[in-house]
């Protein structure tokens, strides 16, 4: 289980303090599909870089599985279980899609497992596994390829930051199916950022940040409607919910 | 061979046992082991140190190995090796230069390479140099590297310095006629107060010759490195420089990538970026559960691969 209880994070700014999450509170059961929703600048890819410890939140607590996480190192929290696929994952010179996949797996991997993660984020894989993960590759591309790294580590809580930005229709088809096999056939805590509806619609819950606050959270059925609203006439509803 | 000899040899050749086809073995200035086939031969200069080797035309699918390992301090020289490799011709090439100092006196190889590439030739040539050794005595080695190519030749150079090696001179220069092309890559890790430096020529002299020059380094410590590569094209060709370097510690790396055109259908273009490693590479890794001196470890073994 994921325990968030009055998370905030706050930076300095030439014109003060800015805070980007404000008193967060969440509680994620085990196994659970979670899609995390709102406007841009409102707070959820901190929240999930909070998680994994990409930012040191300022203050509250992060708990999973029992294990507090806040003050604990990146490694630390990925060799506890958390994943995190990012937003704009870098590229490596010299480092082939092989080499990234088997760090990932923990282990050497051969051709053909290595091919079966790429498959399932869309990618023709047996072009792509030597490939050197550097700036011959789109950015669609690199970013199947992080998402394939998330797959092949397996990890118990796996974090997606906007999984569909930059890919195409295709494959994101693809994807979103992979998405459903994997909280259809494991015990994994899924936590997907996402503005799309076909993620959207995947998930047990819907968690609708704004303002740096959970504006609203429940099942689809009961949040998206809401948000659509909302959202057709300006984002109000997203707007009066961060206030 | 002692066990000092046998790991140089695996670390500059990835040799094992004694190689299957044309080889030879040079130790402290001696020839610890030679061998020719029906068609490669080696000979011993007889006014300079230093091997020809033959390479008989449309010689296929065979390959060479001409390791130079120094184990003796303080021991120094300068080795003279010709290629000569006859029309349409396909070879691997290791060579390699492996020196333990236990000693405290400076043991030194310096060595020039010629290559003569008959027409349609096609070349694959891989050369490490490493050092290692207890002792407080310099290591150093000097290659330079010579090439000639006649038409629509092809040679492909994979040359590192994987460590140990206290400094380091290299200079490499290519003459490529019509329809040749040249990959050359170059890879290079510096550490402590070590010192290198590597100046390239490739001359495009011949229509529709083709090059592309990859070097990459990792300056760790207090080492420093200076690298100048220059393309010249002096023909309808096309040719890349592509340096990238990072630094790391206090180390310091001068990169003077240059691109001459000379024949208005000459195409060049050079890159050239020098940094640290970017921290959101090192976080990506942690977040699949490395620390931050594994992912260090990861990301400089791609680089330098």
């Amino acid at each position: 289980m994921l325990s968030i209880k009055k998370l905030n994070y706050t930076v300095e700014t030439e014109k003060g303090q800015l805070d980007i999450l404000k008193n967060i509170n969440l509680d994620i059961d085990t196994g659970k599909f979670v899609v995390i929703t709102g406007p841009n600048g409102g707070g959820k890819t901190t929240l999930a870089k909070a998680i994994m410890g990409l930012v040191e939140a300022s203050s509250g607590s992060i708990v999973y599985d029992g294990e507090e996480l806040t003050g604990k190192s990146v490694t630390e929290r990925a060799r506890l279980g958390v994943s995190y696929g990012f937003q704009q994952p870098p590229r490596f010179k010299g480092m082939q899609v092989i080499d990234m996949l088997s760090i990932a797996a923990g282990k050497k991997l051969k051709s053909a497992d290595c091919c079966s993660y790429l498959t399932k984020v869309g990618l023709c894989a047996e072009e792509y596994v030597n490939r050197e993960i550097d700036t011959s590759l789109s950015g669609g591309e690199v970013k199947r390829i992080e998402i394939a790294s998330i797959l092949a580590r397996n990890a118990s809580l796996m974090i997606f930051d906007e999984p569909e930005a930059g890919i195409d229709l295709w494959s994101f088809a693809k994807l979103t199916e992979t998405f459903e096999n994997i909280h259809r056939n494991s015990n994994s805590t899924i936590i997907i950022i996402s503005h799309q509806e076909r993620i959207i619609r995947l998930a047990d819950e819907l968690v609708l940040i704004s303002g740096g606050s959970v504006a609203k959270r429940g099942s689809v059925a009961d949040v998206f409607p809401d948000i659509m609203d909302n959202t057709k006439i300006g984002c109000t509803f997203m707007e009066e919910a961060g206030k | 061979m002692t066990e000092i000899e046998k790991n140089l040899l695996r670390e500059i050749a990835d040799l094992h046992k004694i190689p299957e086809g044309a080889y030879n073995i040079r130790k402290d200035g001696e020839l610890s082991g030679r061998n020719s086939t029906e068609h490669i031969e080696i000979v011993s200069k007889t006014d300079v140190p230093g091997i020809d080797i033959y390479i008989k035309p449309g010689t296929k699918n065979e390959s060479v190995h001409i390791p130079v390992i120094i184990t003796k301090t303080g021991h120094s020289e300068m080795v003279y090796n010709d290629f000569h490799i006859g029309e349409g011709a396909d070879v691997l090439i290791v060579a390699g230069c492996g020196i333990h100092n236990s000693g405290c006196d400076t043991s030194q190889h310096d060595g020039i390479h010629t290559f003569y590439v008959g027409k349609h030739a096609r070349v694959k040539y891989f050369e490490k140099h490493y050092g290692e050794g207890e002792g407080t005595g310099e290591r150093i080695m000097n290659p330079k590297t010579v090439i000639h190519m006649e038409e629509n030749s092809y040679i492909e150079l994979d040359m590192a310095q994987i460590r140990g090696v206290d400094s380091t001179r290299r200079e490499t220069v290519v003459d490529a006629a019509a329809g040749c092309e040249v990959v050359l890559l170059e890879r290079l890790l510096t550490h402590d107060k070590q010192k290198a430096s590597s100046d390239m020529v490739i001359n495009l002299n011949g229509e529709g010759s083709r090059t592309r020059v990859i070097s990459r380094s990792v300056a760790q410590d207090d080492s420093v490195q200076v690298f100048r590569p220059i393309v010249n094209g002096n023909a309808p060709c096309f040719g890349h420089v592509q340096c990238d370097s990072i630094i790391m510690g206090h180390g310091k790396v001068r990169s003077v990538p240059a691109i001459s055109a000379n024949h208005v259908d000459a195409q060049l273009i050079h890159e050239a970026a020098i940094g640290r490693i970017a921290g959101d590479q090192l976080l990506k890794l942690m977040t699949l559960g490395l620390s931050e001196e594994e992912a260090e470890e990861k990301i400089l073994t791609g680089f330098l691969k």
